[in-house]
């Protein structure tokens, strides 16, 4: 029977494509879940950043800033790190591409300027990105980036710090995503180490009458690790909430337009079977005929 | 009776914030109990001690912070603890 094998071939495709529509479908309900929490997360985390900042801007106002091994910008600056988080799974997007693209900027206008690069690598993509380009990696974390928690942020945190401190990096770049809201993500660069002194202008200066236990000094020495540990988590949540949401928007994308084939070829299989009756018909006709005749 | 804005923060969220009474925290130096109109004071907690807080309903909470800092200033007490102190908290989704 002619276009039976059209047919059939036609309702393979369907059913295959519905199969996969099944797949982007429940990737992007999962998504669409999961932005939710990490929004909520980055939510829960601002009091705690707000407060810090707060207390850390009103001892540098007391000046007690004065040299702190974190504060004070190393006089040659051989040895650039970048922080670069990313994802662990693709299927997001554009999320990955976009503050890979950034993260490579830095390192190419750093390189341009005489220095060596160096990256830390947050999520199994931009591993795979820098390794590929034969970029040199000092440390990968991964299965980190799709739920953060503080004490991930405080490993990372703690590793630059020492590398810092002992010299072998100069300066340290955040490449992360901010999460604007669920339409709007955009990859953002800030300096990490030194901790940029303008950060901390602005605070209210404690009145002389102010306990201090124990000194300022020793209190700030203590709070700044705290500070920069808070700056790292808060960049790997915005970057956790700016995942989902770019999975999500992503796996939309796909569902929908799984949805527009699967319409297109019913209509083929549906004209294609007509065809079929159609050409059966006139067969038996002619042949009822061929045989009145 | 007089109470004083307490705050109680950790990285990942807030643990109290509302009115207050009393406000129990271990320094490097020993025990300190705040109320209002206590002296202003910047202190570091204790590694791993924990901070006790008695609401104006007159029930206490406690936060196994873990370390941190307790600042008070204008009637309003803030901790900046260094954890939730929460046991199982790796046990969410």
């Amino acid at each position: 029977m002619p276009g039976a094998g059209e047919l059939r071939a036609l309702r393979r495709r369907i059913r295959s494509v519905k199969s996969t529509q099944k797949i982007t479908r429940a990737m992007e309900l999962i998504a669409a879940s999961r932005i939710n929490k990490a929004r909520l997360a980055v939510e829960s985390a601002r009091p705690y950043a707000e407060m810090i900042t707060t207390v850390i801007r009103d001892l540098a106002a007391s000046g007690e800033v004065a040299d702190h091994p974190l504060l004070a910008p190393h006089e040659q600056v051989r040895r650039v790190g970048i922080v670069v988080v990313s994802s662990d799974r693709g299927l997001a997007g554009a999320y990955n591409t976009n503050v890979l693209r950034r993260a490579e900027r830095v390192a190419v206008s750093e390189r341009d300027a005489g220095r060596e690069v160096t990256v830390y690598a947050l999520g199994r993509k931009a591993d795979g990105y820098f390794r590929y380009r034969g970029q040199d990696i000092a440390e990968t974390w991964t299965g980190i980036a799709d739920r953060p928690r503080y004490r991930d942020a405080q490993e990372v945190g703690r590793t630059v710090m020492d590398d810092y401190r002992e010299g072998r990096i100069d300066r340290v770049w955040l490449a992360y995503t901010d999460f604007k809201s669920a339409l709007t993500q955009v990859s953002a660069v800030v300096q990490l180490l030194p901790v940029d002194a303008r950060e901390l202008e602005g605070g209210e200066a404690y009145p002389a009458q102010f306990l201090f236990e124990p000194a300022p000094d020793a209190i700030l020495e203590q709070l700044i690790p705290r500070y920069v540990e808070q700056r790292v988590f808060a960049g790997l949540l915005e970057g956790a909430a700016s995942e989902h949401a770019s999975r999500q928007r992503a796996m939309k994308a796909a569902t929908d337009n799984a949805s527009d084939i699967i319409d297109d070829l019913t209509r083929e299989a549906n004209r294609a079977r007509q065809a079929a009756i159609t050409t059966e018909i006139s067969e038996i006709v002619g042949g009822a005929e061929a045989m009145s005749s | 009776m007089a109470t004083m804005q307490v705050d109680v923060v950790a990285p990942e969220e807030r643990l109290f914030s509302g009115e207050a009474t009393e406000v129990y925290a271990r320094s490097l130096d020993g025990e300190i109990g705040i109320l209002p109109g206590h002296q202003p004071i910047l202190l570091a907690l204790a590694p791993g001690s924990a901070v006790r807080v008695r609401d104006t309903g007159g029930s206490e909470h406690r936060y196994d912070v873990g370390g941190g800092f307790l600042e008070f200033k204008d009637n309003r007490l803030t901790v900046l603890a260094d954890e939730s102190g929460e046991a199982g908290d790796a046990g969410q989704p």
